[in-house]
């Protein structure tokens, strides 16, 4: 690491309202500086796009149910895995790349940050040993809470502090990022075979409903003052006519004030929420609900989504969301695995073919775009694939072309057999929108950087911010009238800096860079009960021991600690 | 009676190979463990042997020599089971049906009586087998 | 003071107890004394301290005998030899963590060698079906604290994983099953009357081989339709009286075993074993478990999918991309077809556990041992390099059968200049990389970082 001076290129920071003025960005070591010397290496990016690293508030990269899909489906590397670049691993796989191409297909489109969406907290060393295979790109990992034994038995009784003291020992053992929350209370129905489709159905033993769960993990979220909101995967995901259940969930964030140091002004990270946004009743009237969740999303402040778009693959999906990978696996009759954690939580996997030319998939590539297209506010509405759910993340390029170009949408729209009938399903087809630079860079970089208490570090190039830069070959005064021309330049960069070492140069990886691994460490007062029933738990129910569980230091070794005193 | 019988063998785990093998594959304890065959006291009469006979159990791919013992774990007539384990992979073919794995249950083996043969040592079946015993037979 | 250590690890069976209790001597070397272990664990334990135990490499000499060498000259011929391999086999891993297997596969890679695992003849089978038909299950926590139906098919427990019964599948009092044993209606399925059918409720004592005659009469017979009198040797009513109980089940268990895969129809046997999990899921809730034979043989397989893709059978000597297909790059069939020219054997015991005519054919080239004692593969070896012991020796992570992570502790100190799995093959590659001038592929957060010590905890 050195100095590096990125000449010419044209800028684009939401961070500090800078939308495409041509000026240089100086890198001293890993971050961003005012200046440097003479002998700093020079980048020339005339007539390039210059952005901060990108950051991914939500993908499934790293741990037990990545892997079943990886173990699961050998079809999946089939004449699709890449041959590996000289003096560089292996890279396998598509919807569920290897650990090794993982980490180079991120950095090659330039990004920087990675959230992991659901780490089981019982397999949390797993979910380490992959995150510290995956090389060049800072990672996290939230931890899954909404249908934690502890969880449900402290906020059934209202104990909100006693929630934060568990919830900060689990962050603390599983070296989690915060508060994950996957169909709560539905998840640990399933464990019966059962789920729970509204908000107010109660769950079995436990006494108490989804609504009062997100309620509970929220103000236990605002009691730690987290660096991110709480990030809720809601009940009833994939079913027509669910849009309801999403805003009665939304609007439990209702008059909740964010408390942190962290800038971040929200209190629910509501995810893919395209899978949230459906109509109908069945999937013969099934149809887009995008306009009522966005104009919700809209005018309520305090929330932030994910699109989770559709693009029309073949891919594997995989959720904590057990009830619902067992019931696509009785749609679609292919292979289910399915992983029940003891005290803790589930997870399914199941193959899918987003088809574009059955009319449901078709309708929900739709409702995706509408989402990405209806937001008012780009710095809430970022763009995922909820990979590898609707997609694998190495097709964001092409959201990001769908999203910037009409003609490109409607290109695809005609290609489905069933065009019209989606066509009459959606809004799509009536949406003139087109994104443009800033607010791509806003969906992708700014806005989750801020979303997840990270505004400081990422997602902007102000100098003494982390030096990750990434430089597209887009002319930003003379925009490329071929939309794939779009798709292409966000798919490879041409030079990406990461915490200040070029780790792609033309669209290669150039070095295995200088990974960490974030995570939250909130220091709350020492409390008794708590701990008492942690030893019980473990001596009873567990299987395995206590001094086992937490998550070795030697499984992070570049570790990036955000410490939090908690105010008793 | 007759002087051979065929039976359905299958070779699997027994608690006592475990421990033996954690104690090492030259011991003497790992010696008795496995260098059995397991069969159904019918079926030995058949064949005219009482339990603790030395038997030939041959396959279609080799023949081992080994103890014929009274099951410890209840087998029926027409099954017998030898311990996994080296003497048990003398005998083991190696087909495996397109999936890696052979066929180390459910192969036919003649089995006779062997009274005046010694059961071989581990180290002087495997050793033995890639040229490189040096002992006595 | 000798010093009780609590919450062991036990590196022998798929159970991966992690509540063993070792008694160390005051230096810090020697195991006086171990509680909760089963035979086996315990021997496991005390044999480290086995004066036989090999403490250098040994390398075989034109007149047969073994000399010792140094670690240097063993890496130093373990690398040329891979080098000079078309197409080398690495094989084992039954007792190996999953640092050693990480390390391992940088090796294969540099090696263009074909990376297989114990699964290859054991549980190879089951990955087959899970490719076709994916894998229902659950933790073992779940069997514990929830299970009141569990069926034992092909599987033997009580031998082969003798705690395991105690811990997690039969006995135990969990959460919702507070009665233990006397809440829980067992099922075995075996040809014989193994000692964990005597604990069942039902024994079906099935015709060998007949497996899949018997699961498809269990699925007809949940779907509502009449099976013949009697299927592969059971009878009709018994076969009704099981799956009247599995339909009664709350939460219905099904553990398999060799019984399944080692014998006619290998992977169909656990195929329909799974489609019947999934049937009996439209009824109440079910999950299905592979009996993983040893504490960390579900390593490999997590391992090797996140690197490459394939749990096992992975042929890299293709240089650019994993390719995986059991049949044709499998350990044995490899080895029968001639098709390989060096096999390395790792923590494994491939000369007592493959069969004969195999181990004569990979016999024909190099062939090496890694394995902290001595054993039949070792004791034919051109080389046979010893290492310390995972989970006594040396820490790591190690995968239980239900693929639960378990971070094993060591106990006591190797003995002294004998490496780790993973130093040894780091040691391995990087001579590699020397004698190809070749720049090694580090990923930098790799810092060899230390688990800590049952001390430190």
């Amino acid at each position: 690491m050195a100095e590096i001076l990125i000449k010419n290129g044209f800028v684009i920071d939401p961070t500090r309202n800078i939308d495409g003025d041509v000026a240089d960005i100086a890198i001293k070591d890993d971050r961003i500086a005012e200046q440097v010397g003479s002998g700093a290496k020079v980048i020339d990016a005339r007539g390039k796009v210059v952005m901060a690293g990108g950051v991914d508030v939500h993908a499934h990269v790293a741990g037990p149910k990545v892997n079943v899909g990886r173990l699961m489906r050998p079809e999946d590397k089939l004449f699709k895995s890449p041959y590996a670049q000289e003096s560089y691993r292996m890279e396998s796989g598509f919807s569920i790349p290897s650990t090794f191409k993982t980490g180079y297909d991120y950095a090659r489109m330039g990004y920087a940050f990675v959230m992991e969406a659901a780490m089981p907290p019982l397999h949390s060393p797993h979910v380490h040993e992959e995150i510290h295979d995956t090389p060049i790109i800072d990672q996290g990992a939230l931890p899954v809470f909404a249908n934690n034994w502890f969880v449900l038995e402290y906020l059934k009784n209202q104990e909100i502090e006693n929630s934060a003291s568990y919830v900060a020992w689990l962050l603390a053992a599983t070296k989690g990022y915060g508060i994950k929350l996957v169909n709560p209370g539905g998840t640990a129905a399933w464990a019966w075979g059962l789920n729970c489709l509204t908000l107010n159905d109660t769950v079995p033993f436990f006494d108490i409903t989804p609504a009062e769960i997100i309620t509970g993990l929220m103000k236990t979220n605002e009691y730690l003052g987290l660096p991110h909101s709480i990030h809720i995967h809601q009940n009833s995901l994939g079913t027509p006519g669910n849009y309801g259940v999403t805003l009665d969930s939304l609007r439990l964030a209702e008059g909740m004030k964010a408390k942190n140091k962290f800038s971040r002004d929200t209190v629910m990270h509501s995810t893919h929420i395209q899978f949230h946004s459906y109509g109908g009743d069945s999937w013969g009237n099934f149809e887009s609900k995008a306009r009522e969740v966005m104009d919700y999303v809209n005018q309520q402040k305090n929330i932030t989504v994910d699109l989770g778009c559709v693009t029309l693959d073949e891919t594997t999906t995989m959720t904590a969301d057990g009830p619902f990978e067992h019931h696509l696996t009785r749609l679609n009759h292919l292979k289910w695995a399915n992983t029940d954690v003891e005290l803790e939580t589930a997870a399914g996997v199941v193959p899918y073919v987003y088809d574009k030319d059955i009319k449901v998939c078709g309708i929900q590539w739709a409702i995706g775009l509408e989402l990405g297209l209806y937001a008012k506010d780009p710095m809430r509405t970022f763009i995922t694939t909820d990979h590898p759910n609707a997609g694998p993340f190495i097709r964001y390029p092409r959201i990001i072309k769908w999203l910037m170009s009409r003609d490109a949408r409607e290109e695809t729209l005609a290609s489905f057999k069933y065009s019209s009938k989606v066509i009459d399903a959606t809004n799509l087809h009536a949406i003139e929108t087109e994104r443009n630079l800033y607010e791509i860079a806003q969906m992708t970089r700014a806005g989750p950087a801020k979303a997840l208490g990270l505004s400081h570090m990422f997602g902007g190039l102000a100098p003494g911010m982390e030096a990750n830069v990434v430089v597209y070959d887009l002319n930003y005064k003379d925009m490329p009238s071929d939309p794939e021309m779009i798709e292409r330049a966000f798919s490879r960069a041409r030079w990406f800096i990461k915490s200040g070492d070029i780790v792609v140069k033309d669209g290669d990886i150039a070095s295995h860079g200088n990974k960490r691994t974030f995570w939250v460490n909130a220091k709350v007062k020492e409390n008794p009960q708590v701990i008492r029933d942690i030893h019980e738990k473990f001596l009873k129910d567990y299987t395995v021991g206590l001094n086992n569980y937490p998550v070795w230091d030697s499984l992070a070794p570049n570790p990036y600690v955000i410490n939090i005193d908690v105010e008793a | 009676m007759k002087d051979k019988i065929i039976l359905n063998m299958i070779t699997q785990r027994a608690i006592e190979e475990g421990q033996a093998m954690e104690k090492g594959k030259t011991t003497r304890e790992y010696f008795e463990a496995c260098s059995v065959v397991e069969m159904n006291p019918e079926d030995m009469k058949r064949i005219g042997i009482w339990r603790n006979t030395n038997v030939r159990v041959t396959s279609e791919v080799g023949s081992v020599i080994v103890k014929a013992i009274e099951p410890t774990q209840f087998c029926p007539p027409g099954l017998a089971h030898i311990r996994q384990g080296v003497w048990a992979n003398q005998v083991v073919p190696p087909r495996t049906q397109s999936t890696g794995t052979p066929q180390y249950s459910g192969f036919p083996v003649t089995i006779e009586p062997a009274i005046n043969e010694k059961i071989k040592t581990a180290l002087e079946l495997v050793q033995g087998a890639v040229g490189l015993w040096k002992g006595g037979n | 003071m000798p010093k009780w250590i609590t919450q062991v690890g036990c590196p022998y069976c798929g159970s991966s107890c992690d509540d063993i209790e070792v008694l160390v001597s005051d230096d810090g070397k020697k195991i006086l004394e171990t509680r909760n272990a089963c035979v086996i664990g315990n021997e496991i334990f005390h044999h480290v301290s086995s004066p036989d135990r090999p403490k250098k490499p040994r390398m075989r000499q034109p007149d047969g005998n073994f000399k010792e060498i140094t670690y240097d000259e063993a890496v130093d011929y373990t690398a040329k030899t891979l080098l000079k391999s078309k197409k080398p086999l690495i094989y084992g891993f039954g007792s190996t963590n999953c640092e050693g297997m990480s390390a391992v596969a940088r090796v294969a890679e540099k090696a263009g060698a074909v990376l297989d695992n114990c699964a290859s003849i054991c549980h190879g089978p089951s990955f087959l079906a899970i490719f076709d038909n994916g894998y229902p299950s659950c933790t073992l926590g779940e069997v514990k604290n929830r299970a009141d139906v569990v069926l034992f098919w092909g599987c033997n427990p009580m031998h082969a994983h003798p705690r395991h019964t105690s811990r997690y599948s039969i006995f135990p009092r969990g959460f919702f099953t507070t009665k233990g044993q006397m809440q829980r209606t067992i099922i075995c399925i075996d040809p014989r009357e193994t000692d964990t059918a005597k604990l069942a409720n039902i024994h079906l004592m099935i015709k060998q081989g007949h497996d899949y005659d018997l699961f498809d009469a269990f699925r007809t017979v949940l779907r509502g339709h009449d099976i013949p009198a009697e299927v592969a040797g059971i009878k009709k009513d018994q076969i009704l009286e099981a799956v009247e109980k599995i339909k009664k089940g709350r939460f219905v268990m099904i553990f398999f075993g060799m019984g399944c895969c080692h014998t006619d129809g290998r992977n169909h046997n656990v195929d329909i074993a799974i489609s019947l999990t999934r049937d009996i899921n439209s009824h109440t809730k079910a999950s299905i478990m592979a009996m993983r034979g040893h504490y960390n043989i579900a390593g490999p397989g997590q391992v090797w999918s996140w690197q490459f893709g394939f749990p096992y059978c992975l042929d890299l000597s293709k240089g650019t991309h994993a390719h995986m297909n059991p049949g044709e790059t499998s350990s044995v069939d490899l080895a029968m077809r001639d098709e390989v020219d060096c096999f390395m054997n790792v923590g494994t015991d491939a000369g007592a556990h493959f069969p004969i005519d195999a181990i004569k054919h990979l016999k024909k080239r190099p062939f090496i041992t890694v394995d902290p004692n001595i054993c039949m593969a070792s004791e034919i070896s051109d080389l046979h390099i010893p290492v310390r012991v995972v989970g006594v020796e040396e820490p790591g992570i190690v995968y239980r059968m239900d693929n639960v992570p378990i971070q094993f502790k060591k106990v006591v100190d190797g003995p002294e200049g004998v490496p780790s799995d993973e130093e040894l093959f780091d040691r391995i590659y990087e001579r590699m990389c020397e004698l190809t001038e070749t720049e090694p592929i580090w990923l930098p957060s790799r810092e060899h970082a230390k688990a800590p010590t049952a001390a430190e905890q």
